[in-house]
């Protein structure tokens, strides 16, 4: 197991060198999108609209944070740990042909998403419920694309230091750290059933 | 407290109970995850357990919410006999909730289950869930269990016949088997068998909130197994799966078997607040 640290935008050989069980820890600018948001990503992708934001060596957090509006009207970042990324699964692919993401970051992993993360995209799971901790490593909330999906359901544009520890839960060469639990979990069932 | 309970007492403890819950967990839950880390073996799951104790602690030192998704919203009331209830009690109690969620702060995530329309405060058609039930005194207590989306999703009912019983035990260990990684294990497993469809379910909520230290026999036996899954914390493997499990029973129809696996994460966050004269 070794650990990186790595900078958005992400480039192909920065996730290349990454395998599962690897820690990374990420700066630079990631954008929160969870159902609704996937759900209008795709939607504007089919019109062929452009997206308010830049995907091109994104990450894309599989996150609905808890924000408060400060004072002088700056959004701050409360509590922001990952959501459950396999809502996002079926939704995945489609994106991934059209915009050149390089990293998903959320919890409990994906399914049926390997052939399209190979050789373009990285999974990084990050600790579920650990919201505070996620939230430190926020250091500004750039700005809110789409606020009127709900404060979950939009697309947080938010600069991170050094986010982490993530874990390579899937890598580009298609292994999958939660498809071996998996399977282990799998056959244990069938000699404990 | 003097004079009479109110209907702005019962808000401003709702809103001091969510508080509360939201921010640090109980005592038990705590040791619970404490000593599966003690006892971790695996480098990942070990690493992820130090990060969850990390961010117990810097909740209750912030006094923020320990996870963005702080839940709906879910009451049990227990009424006193001889407490005079002469106001609003639910009303009072969703604008506790209504208050919380500007408050403490909390997420809002209270939407209209088609449209998807957030009502922006955690309140809407049915929600919050109150369960009222009556106990001998003149004391008003209330506790909250906010419920995460993650676990909730993963938890599962089944009528089985009445000759199924053997057939439980593995229908609790398919449904954690299913839920892998995504509940943010290790997880905490609320089972309630009887009563009726619903009944079940209620039970294996209520089951949560029983203290984590205490499990019988047949508790320890279920958490044995599901265990051996190795599933492990956040789904990356290791040898803490769940935490805990309990087992709600209620005597139910002679020609049916209800069976409800209700699925919490690592954070078991409910508090309690009693009121009296």
């Amino acid at each position: 197991m070794s650990t990186y640290e790595l900078t958005t935008p992400l480039k192909k050989e920065d996730i290349k060198k990454l395998a599962i069980g690897d820690v990374v820890y990420l700066s630079g600018i990631i954008y929160t999108a969870r159902d609704e948001a996937h759900v209008h990503i795709l939607e504007l992708d089919s019109r062929n609209e452009e997206l308010p934001f830049d995907l091109e060596g994104a990450a894309i957090y599989h996150c609905g944070p808890l924000m408060v509006k400060e004072d002088e009207g700056k959004w701050k970042a409360v509590a922001a740990g990952p959501t459950t990324s396999s809502r996002m699964s079926d939704m995945t692919p489609k994106l991934l042909e059209r915009h050149a993401v390089r990293a998903l970051i959320g919890k409990g992993g994906m399914q049926g998403v390997g052939d399209a993360l190979k050789e373009e995209c990285v999974y990084l799971a990050y600790t579920g419920g650990c919201a505070v901790l996620a939230a430190g490593s926020i250091k500004k909330v750039r700005s809110v694309h789409w606020p009127q999906l709900g404060m979950p359901e939009a697309v947080w544009e938010l600069e991170v230091e050094r986010f982490g520890p993530l874990v390579v839960g899937i890598d580009v060469h298609g292994n999958d750290l939660f498809e071996k639990v998996r399977k282990d979990a799998l056959s244990a069932f069938c000699q404990l059933r | 407290m003097t004079g009479r309970i109110g209907f702005e007492d019962v808000a401003l403890a709702t809103v001091n109970v969510i508080r509360e819950a939201e921010v640090c967990l109980p005592p038990d839950v705590i040791a619970s995850i404490e000593h599966a880390y003690e006892r971790e073996t695996s480098e990942i799951a070990r690493a992820q357990l130090a990060a969850i104790l990390k961010n117990i602690e810097l909740s209750k030192i912030r006094s923020v919410p320990m996870c963005q998704d702080t839940g709906i919203m879910v009451f049990f009331v227990e009424i006193g006999r001889s407490f005079i209830l002469d106001f609003d009690l639910e009303g009072a109690i969703v604008e506790g909730v209504r208050r919380a969620t500007v408050q403490v702060p909390l997420r809002p995530n209270a939407v209209s289950p088609l449209s998807r329309q957030n009502s922006g405060d955690n309140t809407g058609l049915g929600l919050p869930d109150i369960n009222y039930s009556f106990v001998e005194g003149n004391k008003l207590s209330i506790t909250v269990a906010p419920k995460g989306a993650g676990s909730e999703n993963m938890s599962a009912l089944r009528m089985f016949n009445p000759t199924e019983i053997p057939k439980i035990r593995e229908f609790v260990l398919e449904t954690v088997l299913k839920a892998g990684g995504m509940p943010c294990p290790p997880i905490v497993v609320g089972v309630g068998i009887g009563g009726s469809f619903d009944k079940a379910a209620r039970l294996a909520k209520q089951a949560l909130l029983i203290d984590m230290s205490t499990m019988d026999p047949q508790e320890l036996e279920l958490l044995k197994d599901i265990n051996a899954l190795g599933i492990g914390t956040m789904g990356m493997g290791g040898c803490t799966t769940a935490l805990a499990v309990h087992i709600k029973q209620a005597y139910c129809h002679t020609a049916s078997l209800p069976v409800a696996v209700n699925i919490q994460c690592w954070a078991n966050r409910h508090a309690k607040v009693v009121l009296e004269r």
